[in-house]
Parts: structure tokens; C-alpha cells; sequence
């Protein structure tokens, strides 16, 4: 395994969480490294406890067991729903986060129109009312939203699921942008293996019941300059181990590729933390 | 300022779909000359009969200043029901102890006929405003908190994460994220009890005053004078439903458009 580059220190922290809601238990052991300027990509079948474990680092919910290390500076985050105040026109929800950092007025609906603008929201649903807007609309609103804030860590939970293809490869590209000029960090989860692959530097797979991090990959390469194709190779190399298809619980694969070891010469992920078997079988060797 | 301009303009479309109901309150009143035909002027005089009584009793000076009286009170003992049982349903509602305590006293305060606190209240402030105003209170202020309390507890709990993750501060909060959701459920609450102010008012001053549209309407009924005790409690519904289509319902009407936005098809 390449030794990766010298990273910064880790931004968002996450050590021996462990979560339950009442007798069941939720995570399980999650220790998570989030450096500045990186993304972490969080994959897992549904009622994994990706989006508890959003929460968690977002200070909405009160770890049980463990540390987490958030940074001083502002932390936005983004829901699976637009969640925009109904009753308030676009331009004011976006300014929301502005408003309750105390910017006045002016300011911050100049900023809010500019964040608006950036990511292609036309001039005229800025002063409709939410439900005026149609789903992806509301979605930019929301990330605008997060975004105007200048964030040193932003949180997303499954924020592009209402996209189609052209406008989710749009985003992709401005959040890519505006991470490499700010800095950023970015902890997304995500059903789309591809996304997640095309976006993240580093990929964590969550098994559910209890939730826990099955394996780490990291992409090959830097986020920007990963093609279609390598896109798509990664992510089906990603689906064919059979510890990740057995935590998504997929059925098992006829012929199996090499299990875990990225095809030689063509630019495959590594694996930082192969994935174990969660239910050993005899038939491949795990 | 732009308000007031918005409010202007929809004036004439407003009052234009009031054909509506006014075509519904004609019926009402056909049915009523039919009654009267039936029955007789003794028991039940017909509308023309009551509107030249009306008219004549607002000639002679009369009506104005009972109705006046009455208004008074009624509203009085409105806005202090509303601005107590608002302020109190808002805090009962963010709190669950509080709401859990305060079902059973708004049975309780529900469960009492007005005219049991308006003998309370005739032992209590005698034979002056405050008889009326306190039975007016006491009468609508359950509507009202449940109302607030109401809707404090069903704003979506997503909206208040949101609010939480975006550190929000309290004003925010109240201003921004409670007050216009709650809005929703207070208003209906705030009409049901204007209505029931008016009604309770007139009962208090029935039995406890001297002056107002409640004292008119014990004398006339000592006189059994149908005509003119009709012509009272028309006067008194009237200047009800003005109040109520003339400056509420615009209002909420204002409050609320954000619920009709999106009837439209969203702009892609």
C-alpha cells in the first residue's frame, strides 16, 4: 500500500463512538480521521446509522460513548430533505445561517444571491416561496444554503439523491471547486457507489445492525481528474468484493474477481482496510 | 408600505368573491320570511319588518352607542384572552411537563358553561365592565391556548433539527420558526373566539348591566317586542361578521399565502 501524502491534522474527529437507541445498538466502535481540504465518503445499506452518525458529528445528538473532535469554525449541514423554511422566500432561507450569525440585511442577502447564482439558480425563484420550486431547485437551495457560510466542515446526507444525471454532475463539479479553493472538509454519505468513488478521498463501507465500518478505500488519483471510466471500474470493483456485497446484502457473485487486490497497471483504489466477511462462507476466500 | 398596497389591490377581487356567501345568507333569509309567514309578526317578524326597526332605532341614536358599549367589552376581554392564552400555549407547547399539566385545566376551564363564571363573575366585579370583560376572558382563553399549543407541538420536528444544526438563535427561532407556523392555528383559534366573545358579551350584559346590546335585549323582551329584539341581535351578528370579513380574514389571508404558493406549476 502507497504511504499517502503528509496530511493536515484531522478537522472532524471520531473515536470509539458507539450509539444506541435505547436497547438497540445503533454504531458500533466508529473511529473516523477527517483532515482539512479531503472528503470521506460514507456508504452503507439503508438503517446502517449513516445518517445517525451525521447527526453525531453535526452536535445534534449527544455521543453515548467515545470522542468526537468538531472544529471551532462553522459547520453546515446539508439534510436528505431541502428542510427550507416554507413560509420565507428562497433568497431569505438561504441567508438563514447568515442571519443567525448576525450579518445584516444587506450583506447577507448580496451573499445569499451570489451563493444562489453560483450554483445556477435562475434570478426569478429567489423570491418564490419553496414550494414553488421544483425538487433539484430546492436541493441547490439548501446547498447554497450550507455553502454561504463558508464552512470549514460541511456535512451532506445524501444531498444530490433528487438530481438527475446533468444537474448531479453539475454540482459535482462546483462542490469539487469550491472544496479545492476553500478548503474545506467534507463528510458525505451517500446510496451511489459511483458518486461517492467519483467524489471522495477516501471511501468508508458501513455494515448495518449494528453499524460499523466494514472497509476503507481510497480512490486512485485526485477527485477532478477521475474519468468516467476509471469512475466505473473503481465502483464495480468496490461492488464485487464480496464483503461489501454481503453488507448490502446482495447475492454472491458467480466468478468473483481477484478479491480485494486492485487490478495491476490499471490505476485501481486501494483498499485501506480490506473488507472482512460479515457472514464467512466457504465458497470465496474472504 | 408594500403590504398596505398589496392589501388595497386585492380589495375589489375580495369583496367580488363575497357573492358567494352572500347568496348563502339570502337563502337564510328566505327562509326566515318563510318562518315568518308561518308563525305570525308576534312570534317571528319578517326581515323587512326588523331591518325598518333597525333602521328606525339607528336613527333615533340608540343603536350606535349599546353597540359601541357591547364592542368594547367584547374585544377587551378578546385581546386579553389572546394575548394570555397565545403567550401561555406558546410556553405550554415547548415544554412537555407544561403541556401535560395543562390538559386537564383546559377541560376543566372548556368544561364550564359561561354563565356559571358570569354568576361568579357578578359576585366577584358587580354590575360594571369588568362583569362582561372577565366573562369574556374566562370564555375564550381555552380556544386559544389550545390553539398555540397546538401548533407549537406539530411545527415538523425536521424544521426544528435544522433550526438546531444552523444555531439558530432564540429570537430567530421564535420569530422565524415558531410564530409563522403557529400562526396557522392560532388564527382559527383567534375567530372561533371573537365569535364566541361577541355571544358571551351579550349574555354577561343580559343578566349583569344596565347599558350595552345585552341590557337593549332585556328590556325589549320585557316589552315582548320581537321586532325590535331581532333587530338587536341583527345588529349584533352584523357588526360580528364585518369585523370578522372585513379585517381578519384579509389578514390571514396575508399570513397564509406561502400555503398557496405552489399551486402554480414550479418554474424548472
Amino acid at each position: 500500500m502507497t504511504t499517502p501524502p503528509a496530511t493536515p491534522p484531522p478537522l472532524l474527529q471520531v473515536r470509539g463512538l458507539h450509539h444506541a437507541y435505547g436497547p438497540t445498538a445503533v454504531l458500533q466502535d466508529i473511529d473516523l480521521d477527517l483532515p482539512a481540504g479531503r472528503i470521506a465518503a460514507l456508504v452503507g445499506p439503508s438503517g446502517c446509522g449513516k445518517t445517525t452518525l451525521l447527526h453525531l458529528c453535526a452536535g445534534l445528538l449527544a455521543p453515548q460513548q467515545g470522542r468526537i473532535e468538531r472544529p471551532g469554525a462553522p459547520v453546515a449541514v446539508m439534510f436528505q430533505q431541502p428542510r427550507l423554511l416554507p413560509w420565507m422566500a428562497t433568497l431569505d432561507n438561504i441567508a438563514l445561517g447568515l442571519k443567525a450569525q448576525g450579518v445584516p440585511r444587506a450583506q447577507r442577502r448580496e451573499r445569499a444571491r451570489a451563493a444562489a447564482l453560483a450554483l445556477d439558480l435562475p434570478e426569478a425563484s429567489l423570491a418564490q416561496y419553496p414550494a414553488e420550486l421544483s425538487g433539484g431547485m430546492q436541493s441547490r437551495a439548501a446547498l447554497a444554503r450550507a455553502l454561504v457560510l463558508d464552512p470549514a466542515l460541511l456535512l451532506m446526507d445524501e444531498p444530490f439523491s433528487a438530481l438527475d444525471v446533468g444537474l448531479r454532475g453539475q454540482l459535482h463539479q462546483l462542490l469539487l471547486a469550491r472544496q479545492a479553493q476553500s478548503g474545506m472538509a467534507v463528510l458525505l454519505i451517500t446510496h451511489d457507489l459511483m458518486e461517492a468513488v467519483r467524489l471522495a478521498d477516501e471511501v468508508l463501507v458501513l455494515a448495518a445492525a449494528p453499524g460499523r465500518i466494514i472497509a476503507r478505500y481510497r480512490p486512485p488519483g485526485e477527485a477532478r481528474a477521475r474519468g468516467e471510466a476509471l469512475v466505473h471500474r473503481c465502483a464495480a470493483q468496490l461492488l464485487q468484493h464480496p464483503g461489501v456485497r454481503a453488507a448490502f446484502g446482495l447475492p454472491e457473485q458467480d466468478a468473483p474477481d481477484a478479491a480485494g487486490a486492485p487490478p495491476a497497471g490499471e490505476g485501481g483504489g486501494a483498499w485501506l482496510q480490506a473488507p472482512r466477511c460479515a457472514a464467512p462462507r466457504a465458497s470465496h476466500g474472504c | 408600505m408594500k403590504l398596505l398596497w398589496r392589501l388595497l389591490r386585492g380589495m375589489p377581487a375580495y369583496l367580488w368573491s363575497g357573492w358567494g356567501a352572500a347568496a348563502s345568507l339570502l337563502l337564510f333569509v328566505a327562509l326566515w320570511e318563510l318562518g315568518a309567514g308561518l308563525y305570525g309578526p308576534l312570534i317571528l317578524p319578517t326581515p323587512l319588518d326588523t331591518l325598518a326597526t333597525l333602521r328606525g332605532l339607528v336613527r333615533a341614536g340608540e343603536a350606535w352607542p349599546e353597540l359601541a358599549i357591547t364592542a368594547r367589552r367584547a374585544l377587551t376581554g378578546l385581546l386579553l384572552a389572546a394575548g394570555v392564552g397565545s403567550a401561555l400555549g406558546l410556553l405550554a407547547g415547548l415544554s412537555m411537563t407544561a403541556s401535560m399539566m395543562a390538559r386537564p385545566w383546559v377541560t376543566l376551564l372548556l368544561g364550564m358553561p359561561p354563565i356559571a363564571w358570569l354568576v361568579l363573575a357578578m359576585l366577584w366585579f358587580g354590575a360594571g365592565d369588568g362583569t362582561p370583560v372577565f366573562t369574556v376572558f374566562v370564555a375564550c382563553l381555552p380556544v386559544v391556548f389550545i390553539g398555540a399549543l397546538q401548533g407549537t407541538r406539530t411545527l415538523d420536528h425536521h424544521l426544528k433539527d435544522m433550526a438546531r444544526a444552523y444555531r439558530l438563535p432564540w429570537r430567530m427561532r421564535l420569530l422565524d420558526l415558531y410564530l409563522p407556523h403557529v400562526a396557522a392555528y392560532l388564527f382559527p383559534a383567534w375567530i372561533t373566539a371573537l365569535g364566541s366573545s361577541w355571544k358571551v358579551a351579550v349574555m354577561a350584559e343580559l343578566l349583569a348591566t344596565s347599558d350595552g346590546v345585552g341590557a337593549a335585549l332585556a328590556v325589549t323582551r320585557s316589552h315582548l317586542d320581537t321586532s325590535a329584539s331581532l333587530a338587536w341581535i341583527c345588529a349584533v351578528v352584523g357588526s360580528l361578521l364585518v369585523l370578522e370579513y372585513a379585517l381578519l380574514e384579509p389578514v390571514k389571508r396575508e399570513l397564509e399565502r406561502w400555503r398557496s404558493a405552489g399551486g402554480a406549476p414550479p418554474a424548472a
